[in-house]
């Protein structure tokens, strides 16, 4: 081979690293963290595919048209849009090192989030209460699915964000808070990205079909 | 069976009717493992090895003692899943004639389940993500795997889903379904009792384990590869866990996603898979083979890496065509994508669609060809020392080719039409997984056994458990393809026909051949830990190795190499030693590793207790178990001192003792 | 060792292969046959390089081993574009013909499309249309109903010789696979689902059929014989079918639903004409809406919120020994009182037997030729 006939013309060839300087802890975390969310990405993908092949099987039931309140969740969309630019003045903060006020978006943030959740319950239990439960049909199943799926990695995002707020009140800005951050912001701006899949395909494109 | 109004508040299903006192074999079997249990519960005291066992392994972070416990766990598992196979072999042989054979409907059909699943899940995988754990960190120069606590998780997840499989054994039941529980018979209306329920969970639990498994180690391979190895200068062995773990990354949350819909469907009535409200079993089937035609690939893909190794090790010579065989580990992987649907061309898909999966499949036996081409020039010229991983490399590519042979020919629509569900397609599949994975594994075994304790293992009871193994592997499957082509279907339990006997006795002589082939292993195992003296192998490179792994002593200390190696070439340990390298014998620093954790064994426990609590509708104590687990996971993130410093004196000592036991063997 | 024990095998296979009956190698109907063929060409095909290979393997592996010290040595000889090259281009040369081969194969052998012939040289007549059989799968036996005659029959079939037969196939419970391996290749028989495959028995006898996908229980004993008759063994077997007095109508089709093991053979003199429709469409349940209904509402969006409450549970015999009574899912209530069904199913558009667009099919009338030669084929526009 080619680079093996040229090491072999190199003088003095270096065989260990005996200067090493240590791999910087956590160095390989966004990656990882990166790598999840395309893993989580997959189970929204099939969860996705199976509304795409349910979502018209109404079962002789109600269809989108009869049960979505599209202001509503224009609302909560809002509501998760709201909490992403939030998140993202918790993250300039972090940028300027000031703890005190990354952990006021956070709490901001928490709090959209929250009020997204709360609407989303308010959505179901209204569904459910007229008997649109995800046990009436397949369309139903997989709507259910889908959205709740979304809506507990919510509640996974919320939880935690009180974990870093007290974590960042404990500890302050140090590197692994900053890292953790960072996760927490890929994670929720993860959550929005589907959101915004949830929006376009189930609810806008539900009121088309 | 319980109707809803059975269940209670604080046992939810289970009652003492969940035991199968009524099942003799059953009750011997219960017997057997708990003596057998207790037994080792006790010397394990005697000896007190508890203290030993907690500190150095249960919670150890180091790649190198996870992923030998996965070879434990594995090689464990081997033994419950061959115990299934050599009693579905004994049915089959004597269910003729008029004879209902030995196994009611109810136990032969978990039985061949519970084969299928503990084979593939708790044999095959922890075999492979042993390999890959122990192998890769040592094979690129790094001293622990990326995330060394989610590693620990990842294994203990994995033992929770055993622990679950073998409750299932002895309390309730497991699946009837067959091991990928096709909808509608899965569904609760055909599948009322536990048995599905524990098939979900258990996989469920351990297929968390694997896709964290496989997010670190594709980050370990990305991130933390020693100076100069360059992707196009990784180990093979390396390339393809690289491959593996990107498949298992992409194809595990399918699997996750399929069995929660399951799950849903089972649990709370929703309409997925179950046609009466709109649901589509047929949606199941192909998302379910989404996830296991990759799984096939994620299995083989590692033991082609090692039949790498070792063919290259083993002739003394340099890989033939690197290259191409990356490119060709890389075409198999995306293609693994492309064929899911051969699994179900009887389904009634068009033409077109059969044809177009069935070239799909085809066209992934180019690049394996190739591969097979490459090892074949790599023992071209060489100067091949028949030692055991060799003699099971050859032994793969002359039995490998004949699976992959009956595969191609599956893939062929029409084909498969006459041959689906046949014995046939059993015999393919236990040709490719016996003749690859296992064999592969016995290899990596044999192989790399004397770099985790330092002694290699016994080559006379190798011998036989490798002849016993092979001649017992072609007795047990070759009746089965014939049989296949006689239009004898799988996973029956009776026959009419007495003209087929006589193939399922030889097929139950090729088990019993198989069976000493274990026994021999087995014994292997025993005679290498008794005479370690005799096999001992002080140099750290038994095998005149050539890759990274070989650079360092057997066993490797905590923290791999002393100083990180830095790479020139593809064979970077053959590099070092052809020009002259010297080992640093000072100037040892301090090294920074992670300290082990607990937290792993406590997580995953509770994920387990969580998940049997869901099996048996224990509603509570899901709820408690649940929280439990997001409490120990936050709670543990609190602890933001996770590593230790190895002294340099530590080093210099450990590295002295090197030196002289270097010196000795001169 | 190895050697010899595999010589051994391979001196035994024809001996003990000359005592049993390879029924996928040597069916008796056409289909079969054709399916069959293609088995052996296609192992034929990759024999080509499979046993160069394993020849290969061993000559290496002894030349090359270590004892053998006069074989040349070359440790750093590791790349040869041109062997490369060979190696990836032997097994692209076989796949290619065997890519042809599927292709065209699997068009021609399409379960859903209508014979052209009845057996090499042996176009179907154009006068003679198909038997159609309805297959159901129940728990665990089979149920076949011949429209054309207005009978049926469980775990018991008959075809006349050399008519094409047309199954329809759909399911009950849980999935089965229908398989007659001496007629044709195997289809799976799923409930709510049609399937459809098409054959012709060309000699007479008795062949097995049965289950191939694995089913519960009573799986093991899912089987069922088939006959193939001369014209007048078939007319008698109606005649003997129709003298069994038995009806089977939608409330007798509950009752014989229930899961039974090992069933025995039953004839129907006479089957509601709509049985099979109602089956498939799941709706032989009294007041159950049927799917095809369900599918035309839900393609009209539904019955809205109005619909929701009109869902009830199903209760069914058990899957177990004691046969008790079960909830068994749900359903929908129908909105009319009877379920109706178009008078004449819509039939599925005729295959065209001309030349498929790239599927290297053969223009009827040059159907004649080998079994399946893709060599044979005439130049066509597109090629």
């Amino acid at each position: 081979m080619t680079n093996d006939s040229m090491t072999t013309q190199m003088p003095a060839p270096r065989f260990y690293d005996l200067e090493e300087h240590e791999h910087p802890e956590g160095g390989s975390t966004m990656l990882g963290f990166w790598i999840y969310l395309m893993s989580d990405c997959l189970i929204f993908a099939v969860l996705f595919a199976c509304f795409a092949v349910l979502g018209g099987n109404y079962a002789a039931g109600p269809s989108p048209r009869d049960l979505f309140d599209l202001p509503l969740v224009a609302v909560n969309t809002a509501m998760l849009l709201f909490s992403s630019i939030t998140y993202g003045f918790a993250m300039l903060a972090m940028q300027a090192g000031r703890s005190g006020l990354v952990r006021f978006w956070l709490a901001i943030t928490a709090v959209f989030g929250l009020a997204f959740l709360s609407i989303e319950i308010h959505e179901f239990a209204g569904m459910i209460a007229i008997g649109a439960t995800p046990q009436r049909s397949a369309f139903l199943s997989a709507f259910f699915t889908l959205v709740g799926t979304h809506g507990l990695h919510v509640t996974f995002g919320l939880v935690w964000i009180l974990t870093m707020i007290v974590q960042v009140g404990r500890r302050g800005l140090i590197a692994a808070n900053q890292r953790r951050l960072m996760c927490l912001s890929l994670f929720w701006h993860f959550l929005d990205i589907i959101w915004i899949g949830v929006f376009t395909f189930v609810y806008l494109m539900g009121m088309l079909r | 069976m319980t109707t809803p109004s059975d269940v209670s508040p604080i046992l939810g299903k289970l009652t003492l009717a969940a035991l199968p006192l009524d099942q003799p074999i059953l009750v011997v079997t219960f017997a057997v493992v708990a003596a057998g249990g207790v037994a080792l519960l006790a010397l394990l005291t005697w000896f007190r090895l508890w203290g030993y066992l907690w500190k150095e392994w249960f919670t150890s972070v180091d790649h190198k003692k996870i992923g030998i416990m996965y070879l434990v766990l594995g090689t464990v598992m081997l033994l419950r899943g061959f115990a299934d196979a050599i009693m579905m072999r004994l049915q089959q042989a004597i269910a003729f004639n008029g004879s209902e054979g030995y196994l009611p409907p109810h136990h032969y059909d978990q039985i061949f389940t519970a084969h299928g699943v503990i084979m593939i899940f708790f044999v095959a995988m922890p075999f492979v993500t042993g390999f890959m754990n122990f192998v890769v960190p040592l094979q690129i120069g790094a001293r622990d795997v990326a995330f060394p606590f989610l590693n620990n998780f990842s294994f203990w997840m994995t033992v929770g889903g055993v622990i679950l499989v073998m409750m299932s054994l002895f309390v309730g039941e497991f699946a009837k379904t067959g091991w990928l529980a096709y909808p509608p018979l899965s569904g609760i209306t055909y599948s009322p009792d536990v048995g599905v329920d524990y098939w979900i969970w258990a996989l469920q639990v351990a297929g968390v384990g694997t896709t964290l498994s496989g997010i670190n180690l594709i980050v370990t391979i990305i991130k933390l590869r020693a100076p100069g190895m360059s992707l196009m200068k990784m180990p093979v062995f390396t390339w393809t866990a690289l491959c593996t773990n990107v498949l298992i990354v992409a194809t595990f949350p399918v699997l996750t996603a399929v069995l929660a819909l399951q799950g849903l469907d089972r649990y709370l009535g929703m309409n997925f898979f179950t046609s009466d409200l709109g649901g589509s079993a047929m949606m199941y089937v192909n998302l379910i083979w989404i996830w296991g035609h990759p799984e096939v690939y994620i299995l083989i893909l590692p033991l082609f890496g090692v039949f790498s190794e070792v063919a290259s090790t083993f002739s003394g010579k340099r890989l033939f065509g690197y290259t191409s065989m990356v490119y060709a580990t890389v075409c198999i992987t995306i293609l693994s994508y492309l064929v899911w649907l051969h699994h179900f061309f009887t389904m009634g898909s068009g033409a077109s669609v059969n044809s177009f999966f069935g070239i799909t499949t085809m066209v992934i036996s180019i690049p394996t060809g190739a591969k097979l081409f490459n090892w074949l020039f790599t023992m071209y010229r060489g100067r091949i020392r028949f030692e055991l991983p060799m003699m099971w490399t050859v032994a793969f590519m002359l039995t490998f080719v004949v699976g992959g042979m009956t595969g191609v020919l599956l893939a062929v629509p029409p084909a498969d039409f006459v041959l689906h569900n046949s014995l046939f397609l059993v015999a393919h599949f236990h040709n490719v997984i016996i003749g690859g994975v296992l064999f592969g594994s016995f290899a990596a075994i044999n192989f790399w056994f004397p770099k985790a304790f330092g002694f290699k293992l016994d080559p006379f009871w190798g011998k036989i458990s490798f002849w016993c193994w092979v001649v017992g592997f072609w007795l047990a499957f070759m009746p089965l393809y014939i049989l296949g082509l006689m239009g004898v279907t799988r996973r029956m339990r009776v026959f009419d026909d007495p003209s087929l006997q006589i193939f399922f006795i030889t097929a139950g002589v090729g088990v019993a051949v198989i069976a000493c082939g274990i026994a021999a292993m087995l014994i292997q195992f025993a005679v290498s830990i008794l005479h370690r003296e005799r096999l001992r192998d002080v140099t750290g490179d038994p095998w005149d190795g050539r890759t990274l792994e070989w650079a360092t002593s057997s066993p490797p200390p905590e923290y791999n190499f002393a100083f990180t190696p830095v790479v020139h070439d593809l064979d970077a340990w053959y590099d070092m030693k052809r020009r002259g390298y010297q080992r640093p014998l000072s100037g040892f620093r301090s090294i920074p590793m992670p300290r082990n954790t607990g937290a792993g064994v406590v997580l995953a426990a509770l994920s387990t207790i969580c998940g049997f609590a869901l099996i048996w509708h224990i509603w509570w104590l899901v709820g408690l178990s649940f929280i439990a687990v997001i409490v120990t996971a936050i709670v543990h993130t609190f602890d933001y001192d996770r590593s230790h410093r190895i002294p340099a004196e530590t080093i210099a000592d450990t590295e002295a003792l090197r030196t002289q036991a270097l010196a000795a063997a001169e | 060792m190895r050697r010899t024990v595999r010589r051994l095998a391979l001196l035994a296979v024809p001996l003990l292969l000359g005592g049993c009956n390879l029924v996928v190698l040597n069916p008796a109907g056409d289909v079969a046959q054709r399916q069959g063929d293609l088995v052996m060409i296609a192992t034929g095909l990759m024999l080509l390089i499979i046993l160069p290979v394993m020849a290969l393997t061993v000559l290496f592996a002894w030349r090359y081993r270590a004892a053998h010290r006069d074989a040349p040595y070359d440790p750093d000889w590791d790349h040869s574009t041109g062997l490369e090259l060979v190696i990836w281009a032997a097994p692209l040369v076989i796949i290619i013909c065997l890519g042809a081969l599927t292709w065209a194969g699997t068009h021609l052998l399409d379960p859903y499309r209508p014979l052209a012939r009845i057996a090499p040289d042996r176009p179907v007549p154009a006068s003679v249309e198909p038997l159609e059989v309805n297959v159901v799968a129940l728990d665990w036996k089979w149920l076949f109903i011949l429209p054309e005659y207005g009978i049926a029959s469980v775990n018991e079939l008959a075809a006349p010789v050399d008519r094409p037969i047309r199954f329809r196939i759909t399911a009950t419970s849980v999935m089965n696979s229908f398989y007659i391996p001496a007629l044709a290749g195997q289809i799976y028989a799923m409930p709510g689902m049609e399937t459809t495959l098409n054959a012709v028995i060309n000699r007479p006898g008795e062949f097995e059929g049965f289950s191939a996908n694995y089913s519960g229980a009573g799986f093991s004993g899912m089987r069922f014989r088939f006959h193939g008759m001369t014209e007048q063994g078939f007319e008698g077997w109606v005649a003997q079918v129709r003298r069994a007095g038995e009806t089977l109508g939608r409330t007798d089709f509950l009752a014989l639903q229930r899961p039974s093991q090992n069933a025995p053979v039953r004839h129907f003199s006479a089957v509601d004409p709509d049985l099979f429709s109602a089956i498939l469409n799941m709706c032989v349940e009294p007041g159950r809406m049927c799917q095809h209904d369900m599918m035309s509402i839900d393609a009209r969006g539904g019955l809205g919120v109005a619909g929701i409450g009109s869902v009830r549970r199903l209760v069914r015999g058990g899957a177990a020994d004691d046969g008790a009574e079960r909830p068994a899912g749900s359903m929908v209530a129908s909105i009319c009182a009877i379920p109706t069904f178009p008078a004449a199913r819509p039939e599925r558009a005729a295959v065209s037997q001309m030349r498929l667009t790239g599927a290297g099919l053969r223009p009827p009338g040059l159907e004649r030729s080998l079994p399946l030669a893709v060599s044979q084929l005439p130049p066509g526009p597109e090629s």
